[in-house]
């Protein structure tokens, strides 16, 4: 059984508080800029996204990692970076087409989202629920049946 | 330092000057930040006599200690300055991510000095900080403002700005930031607007670091459950948005209805957060750090009031409201918009064409006056043009531009203005709910219900139910509400937290997060200081214990139909009482006992 971090826009409200308990789990400080997760907000239509590594299965930022500092976990297999192996080369910032790693130059660390070793933060810290930790096969359970319900009244009230 | 940064920055205009200074951790200790740093500053730096609107006055941006952390709802900032609607000292509290990207360019506050010879703004990028020409900018709607200023600084900069109400000094312009968030009341807009400058935008891209890491998340993680499990903090204001009140309100007969001539209005429903939910609201917003979630993004599709932005709050959706006897919630939402867009609080815009409608009512004014607009109670058009027109400054809406005690007063009736110290009253009736009178008459900056809600008790139940008839420990009530009040806006908490914690949970995320131990009772205390300072500069600026009142209608003339038909305000029962139980004299004045208690005494 494996776990994936949904992420639903539709209920996020831009508070950011994502990003502030990234930033302090992995930076130990308030710096929304070294999160792990960066929420962008539209306000004319007040529409509100977060953005973070989607630990792909085929993850350009491995396969671009020559010294193997971005690699995927043989037991969890999720996408990771070891700052012990890593060159500061940034192809892998180059290289992921959602722009979910980071390099930043004040700690020299690529900023990428590591699930927090199981309990992510920003799940933990969403007030909304825009981000779930959950179980890969019911990740869109919360989605679907929103939809469902559409159908039962529908169906209800047609019955009825 | 941990939470505060330690400096702030302050730019002379007249003199293009920037400077960074060192925050005394002091002051930072004992004012804590935004509202009562911002006060402390300009008690220190301005003379309370000043022309609100001449370069002398300052203007203070600042957010607080809690900014920029997960402090639940905590991300707020103040805009302190002297008000040009009544002289005195405004600190006008607003949400968003503009004051905890401040914190993160390194600063606690912002110090504006002094006019520009013309339109400027001023753009922080961290340490590098501009004066730049605001020409192109002059004129344009806040939208199209923050959009520009966005497209030639970065383009996720955040915005504080005026729109052309605060470049025409309307009295009562707001400054908003990230377009649909407010520093709403006493007219900080204008004062803006009288230096030439039309925005700050700023990125920040640096820390707020905390004193104890794991004692700061214990307590912000309590907090968060308080609030969570509470039915308002945790429910109410997120399904249904601070609009849930109107029906709240009503039910008790206390919702001031066609300028406080009456206090019930039975179409209220039309106009309340069920009604908005069902009808217009797309989604619930939140501001930084919000786990709160009340703000509405909303969109009105009817052709006549069409619009997209944020709101109504329940004082909106009252002012344009029952207040002008209008139950169309669309009409109200395009008013709503149209204050954000030209920037202008709306309580005092819709108490201002209240009084208006209740001047051409009774005949003192006309259709010569208006322009040729019907101002009947209940005509929604009238009340969506009336708001245009004052926004952009034409017609009657030069002389709306004044609020309604200047408006009321130049036809020689000021006791049609529902003001206390010339600043509009909000939405709840004193006369239906005794302890918010006392309130208004005490309040700092005027009619006011953000400086002491008494109204979660009196109306809502929290945190215990009290009865609102009667005046029975309400001084009291009103003083730990305010004090209290003062320290959590000081600290960049949303007054909306109280909604499910209190002075224990704000005191000890505090000194967790600073690594200054304030207890319980030193917090307050900071807010009675705060309190007590703001007074000391009204009374500078010469205001007096008579302009602790008041309209005369709430004290005379009772509520004319609903459940609090025939009821009044209580008022002088409870004021001596309060300035007794505050440490005053009987003239309102602070002893010199009391300010040595506070360390305020000169």
């Amino acid at each position: 059984m494996g776990k994936i971090l949904m992420i639903h826009p539709d209920k996020c409200t831009g508070c950011h508080n994502c990003e502030l308990s990234c930033s302090m789990t992995h930076e130990g400080s308030f710096r929304n800029r070294a999160a792990r997760v960066n929420v962008y907000t539209w306000e004319r239509e007040g529409f509100s996204v977060p953005m973070m590594c989607q630990h792909c299965d085929n993850a350009p930022c491995v396969s671009v990692c020559t010294p193997g500092a971005m690699h995927r976990d043989a037991v969890t297999g999720w996408v990771l970076w070891d700052q012990a192996k890593c060159i500061g080369c940034k192809m892998c910032v180059q290289a992921c087409p959602f722009g979910n790693a980071i390099y930043d130059s004040l700690t020299g660390k690529i900023f990428k989202c590591d699930y927090c070793n199981g309990n992510p933060e920003c799940a933990v810290f969403c007030p909304n629920h825009a981000l779930e930790w959950v179980e890969d096969t019911v990740s869109t359970r919360s989605r679907k049946k929103a939809y469902a319900a559409k159908f039962k009244e529908a169906f209800t009230e047609v019955g009825s | 330092m941990n939470g505060w940064i330690g400096k702030y920055l302050r730019v002379n205009l007249t003199m293009k000057k920037i400077t960074t200074e060192v925050l005394d951790p002091r002051l930072a200790r004992d004012y804590i930040g935004a509202r009562g740093l911002g006060t402390r500053f300009m008690f220190d730096e301005v003379d309370p006599k000043v022309d609100p609107l001449s370069p002398e006055n300052k203007l203070i941006f600042a957010p607080g200690p809690f900014s920029g952390t997960y402090a639940p709802s905590a991300g707020r900032y103040d805009v302190v300055t002297k008000g040009p609607l009544n002289g005195t000292i405004a600190a006008s509290n607003s949400g968003g991510s503009f004051g905890p990207e401040l914190k993160y360019a390194g600063y606690d506050m912002v110090i504006l000095e002094g006019k520009a010879a013309k339109p400027v703004y001023l753009w922080i990028h961290n340490d590098t900080v501009e004066i730049r020409d605001a020409a192109h900018l002059w004129g344009k709607i806040v939208p199209d403002a923050t959009d520009a200023l966005r497209a030639e600084t970065d383009e996720d900069a955040k915005v504080a700005c005026i729109g052309p109400a605060g470049e025409k000094q309307v009295l009562f312009a707001n400054i908003m930031n990230e377009m649909h968030r407010a520093a709403g009341r006493s007219g900080v807009g204008a004062v803006m607007g009288s230096k030439n400058l039309k925005a700050i935008a700023v990125v920040g891209t640096g820390a707020v670091t905390v004193a104890d890491k794991d004692a700061f998340k214990a307590a912000v993680m309590k907090a968060r459950k308080m609030i969570q499990a509470h039915p308002v903090g945790g429910t109410g204001l997120r399904v249904y948005g601070t609009d849930v009140l109107v029906n709240i309100l009503n039910q008790i007969g206390a919702l001031p209805t066609k300028n406080y001539q009456d206090g019930y209005f039975p179409t209220a429903n039309n106009v309340g957060g069920e009604s908005l939910t069902a009808k217009i609201l797309e989604r619930p917003k939140g501001c930084f750090s919000c786990i709160i979630s009340c703000g509405r993004t909303s969109r009105v599709t009817n052709p006549k009031f069409a619009g997209r932005g944020e709101g109504p709050e329940y004082e909106t959706a009252w002012a344009f409201g029952p207040d002008c006897g209008v139950d169309n919630l669309d009409a109200v939402t395009k008013a709503n918009y149209y204050c954000n867009e030209y920037g202008m609080d709306t309580i005092t815009m819709g108490s201002t064409v209240a009084c208006a409608m209740e001047l051409y009512e009774k005949g003192i004014i006309g259709l010569k006056e208006t322009g040729g607009i019907p101002l009947d109670f209940g005509n929604a058009e009238a009340v969506v043009e009336m708001v245009r027109l004052t926004g952009a400054g034409e017609g009657f809406g030069k002389k709306l531009a004044l609020g309604s005690y200047r408006l009321a007063e130049s036809y020689g009736h000021p006791e049609l203005s529902m003001t206390v110290k010339k600043q509009e009253m909000p939405a709840y009736d004193p006369r239906g709910v005794q302890g918010i009178g006392l309130n208004y008459a005490t309040g700092n900056r005027g009619g006011c219900h953000v400086r002491g809600y008494t109204i979660s008790p009196e109306v809502l139940g929290v945190p215990v139910k009290l009865d609102k008839d009667t005046t029975d420990g309400k001084a009291q009530l009103d003083i730990t509400f305010q004090n209290l009040t003062a320290a959590l806006d000081s600290s960049g908490a949303c007054l909306f937290s109280t909604f499910g914690i209190g002075g224990d949970e704000l005191a000890s995320m505090l000194s967790s997060l600073t690594g200054i131990a304030y207890t319980t009772e030193e917090f307050m205390k900071c807010g009675d200081r705060i309190y007590n300072l703001e007074k000391l500069w009204n009374l500078k600026a010469g205001l007096s214990s008579k302009d602790d009142a008041l309209p005369e209608r709430l004290l005379k003339e009772p509520i004319k139909s609903g459940p609090s038909k025939g009821s009044v305000s209580k008022l002088p029962q409870m004021l001596p009482e309060y300035y007794q139980l505050r440490g005053w004299d009987k003239n309102g004045i602070p002893t010199d006992k009391k300010l040595k208690e506070l360390n305020l005494a000169e």
